[in-house]
């Protein structure tokens, strides 16, 4: 795509390319993530899935500007209308961070002060980056506080954090993020940490967020069930490096990549209860040392010659398929797809 | 309580009215002292062999009713029957020789194994404590049982994964062949690949070794893969229990329909939602009569706040504490209010709700 084209797609907020994140250290270079390309517009939710140290969290601090400079590599270009972010200095990144990319933490334990009241907090965020005075910026505090769900805006916004319970804590973070419309709200693990009922209260706040205010939310999780709820594409990484990416219903309904079978069908299901789970044999690899190849390879059923030794690169097998990066031929693809479909429907 | 035949031999366990409350410090100068109520008034048995699950929302007292179970903390009032003898007043001396029939297996596999001890060490300490001799080849032995092998009993927890170390908590578990063990949370802290290894590796075992477990999880969906049947726990209440088929397939209380509805679906197909209003109340001063009467999309405004609700057997072997059980499942969250024609407006003290702990 050029940028010429570019320029017309006016709903595209976020266009990622190649991006990749080294950590040296002195044990050797942490891959932490490796050539991770994305594209995010307005009114989508661009899930992000994998298991722990697939680099799901470490992409988005990388693009929030959020991992120390010094000790990190970080190279390939994050466009965020017309400019790439990643060249830009931290002063500018602090402008444009928690206004116009905001982002909601997994702990709503950890991520608001004890000592400060909430609504002080919120206002706090809100003289952040504008010039209007502390008696509107607690206003404006109240106001979203409201927006989010929290009964009594007003007299609660004076409450400290720990009468706050879990979800409203989370739902004061949603509303801390939404201070200055951002275009873009970043949800790392926003509901690992909360109950499921209140998990899906703060789902369905996000999502009512995401229409009212057309924005593109980028939520991370390890939880395959949150992101078929609630997003409408998916990019299942693995060892830093992106396996699958397409529209959630594709992903769930065809998925493509022997990395997201085993995701799918080692994931215990509530509505029966199955023989034998099938778990992914071993474990995650290193990134120290990461292998060769695809490296979902050591733990793959159906690796053949090329995967220990060629990195599969992320593409569309045909037309109608969307991108995967896995070396299997595509009738091949299709003939395991269907098998699996019919045993899961067994 | 009616629900358990009292003293069946087919039951390991027994717990009967067991109840449990911890003093908390209030006010500025400590000089009140108010009661969080963790536990109250719970009756069930675990039968031998089968997996009983209990399943509940953080501070519904599901982990406190296990470690009463195992008379880790003292109880306030209640009894326990371990393989027919009354524990609930044994003294920590007598309770020793009854410790090696009960095992626990804990959530955090980086926190509950120590990490200056080598795997022979932490696997042997049972051995040691109760004077069994030739620990280590019975080390090594288990070991393979759980599907690690014999040379890593000379390396330490940090050379592990996450679901190695918890294969090493299931060894140390089993290392003095227990009757009942307590698995509580065993598989939340892992990736989804590893759980369904940990789980497949408690299955067999519990085939191999004939074993008893209590799972205690906030995880419906491994729970249905576990567990045979199913206690339904919320604010230190039993609210519902029955077999696992039921429970899924048919529950009768609003609030296992709740849980059941807000577990987000990899299918292409989510069903409607039941949506609750609120968070969990404080255990230190729960809701009058009904604990879930502020949340529960049935309320009966003059009923449910006045009248607890006792545990009724709703179909065979399946007990629900509810005066407005469920007729039939599934139902939408529209019909389930609509139904019993249950108000909104009749709860003005729900928009306050979320409660301050």
């Amino acid at each position: 795509m050029s940028a010429g084209e570019r320029a017309h797609d006016d709903r595209l907020l976020l266009d990622v390319r190649g991006l990749t994140v080294r950590f040296p250290t002195p044990d050797g270079v942490v891959q932490a993530v490796s050539d991770v390309s994305f594209q995010l517009h307005r009114g989508e939710t661009l899930g992000v899935v994998g298991e722990s140290g697939s680099g799901k969290s470490v992409s988005n601090l990388a693009i929030m500007g959020l991992l120390n400079r010094t000790r990190t590599v970080i190279s390939g270009e994050v466009d965020f209308k017309g400019r790439n972010l990643l060249t830009w200095s931290s002063d500018e990144l602090r402008k444009v961070r928690g206004k116009e990319i905001a982002m909601v933490f997994q702990d709503p334990f950890a991520c608001l002060h004890p000592m400060y009241r909430v609504g002080a907090q919120i206002a706090e965020a809100v003289t952040a980056h504008s010039d209007i005075g502390n008696s509107r910026a607690w206003a404006r505090a109240i106001e979203l506080l409201d927006h989010v769900g929290i009964p009594n805006a007003k007299s609660r916004a004076r409450d400290y954090p720990h009468q706050f319970s879990g979800g409203m804590r989370q739902r004061a973070m949603i509303a801390m993020a939404l201070v200055h419309n951002p275009d873009i709200l970043i949800c790392d693990e926003p509901t690992t940490a909360l109950d499921v009922t209140v998990q899906a209260q703060i789902l369905e706040l996000i999502e009512g967020v995401k229409r009212e205010f057309d924005i593109g939310v980028i939520l991370v999780t390890h939880d395959l069930g949150v992101v078929a709820e609630t997003a409408n594409s998916v990019m299942v990484m693995y060892a830093g490096r992106i396996m699958e990416y397409g529209p959630a219903f594709d992903i769930f309904s065809r998925p493509q990549h022997p990395y997201t079978w085993g995701l799918l069908d080692s994931m215990p299901s509530i509505d029966r209860r199955l023989e034998a789970l099938v778990p992914i044999e071993g474990s995650p690899p290193s990134l120290l040392t990461p292998p060769s190849g695809c490296p979902f390879h050591p733990r793959c059923p159906y690796r053949f010659e090329p995967c220990a030794t060629k990195l599969p690169p992320l593409e569309a097998p045909t037309a109608e398929a969307h991108l995967d990066a896995c070396w299997l031929p595509w009738d091949k693809k299709v003939e395991l797809g269907t098998q699996r479909a019919k045993k899961v429907a067994a | 309580m009616s629900a358990n035949g009292s003293g069946s031999a087919e039951n390991l366990v027994e717990i009967e009215h067991l109840t449990k409350h911890f003093a908390v410090k209030q006010g500025v100068f400590a000089r009140g002292h108010a009661q969080v109520h963790a536990v109250e008034d719970v009756s069930f048995e675990v039968r031998r062999g089968e997996t009983l699950g209990i399943v509940g929302e953080s501070g519904c007292g599901k982990s406190t009713t296990a470690r009463l179970m195992l008379r880790l903390l003292d109880l306030t009032a209640g009894t326990v029957r371990f393989d027919g003898r009354d524990i609930s007043k044994l003294s920590q001396r007598k309770l020793r020789p009854i410790r090696r029939e009960m095992q626990m297996i804990f959530q955090d596999p980086y926190a509950s194994l120590n990490p200056r001890k080598t795997i022979g060490q932490i696997i042997g300490t049972p051995f040691a404590i109760h004077g069994v001799k030739g620990a280590k080849t019975r080390v090594q032995e288990l070991l393979e049982t759980v599907g690690l092998s014999p040379e890593h009993y000379n390396r330490y927890p940090h050379e592990f994964s996450g679901g190695q170390r918890q294969r090493i908590g299931v060894a140390r578990a089993l290392a003095l062949s227990p009757k009942l063990i307590v698995c509580d949370e065993p598989v939340s802290a892992l990736d989804v690949s590893i759980q369904a290894q940990v789980l497949n590796l408690l299955r067999t075992l519990q085939d191999d070794f004939n074993l008893t477990y209590v799972f205690i999880t906030h995880d419906l969906s491994v729970l249905r893969q576990i567990a045979d049947r199913i206690a339904v726990m919320y604010l230190g209440r039993l609210v519902e229990i029955g077999e696992s088929e039921q429970i899924y397939e048919a529950p009768k209380h609003p609030y296992t329909a709740a849980l059941l509805s807000a577990v987000p679906r990899a299918g292409i197909d989510p069903r409607e939602r039941i949506m609750l209003i609120g968070d969990v109340p404080s255990p230190i001063s729960p809701p009058p009569a009904c604990v879930f009467h502020p949340r529960c999309p049935r309320f009966h405004k003059g009923h449910c706040d006045v009248v607890e609700p006792l545990l009724r057997e709703l179909a065979p072997h399946q007990w629900a504490a509810c005066h407005y059980p469920l007729e039939r499942w599934p139902m939408s969250d529209a019909e389930i209010r609509q139904a019993e024609g249950a108000r909104r407006e009749d709860r003005p003290h729900l928009e306050g709700a979320a409660h301050e702990v």
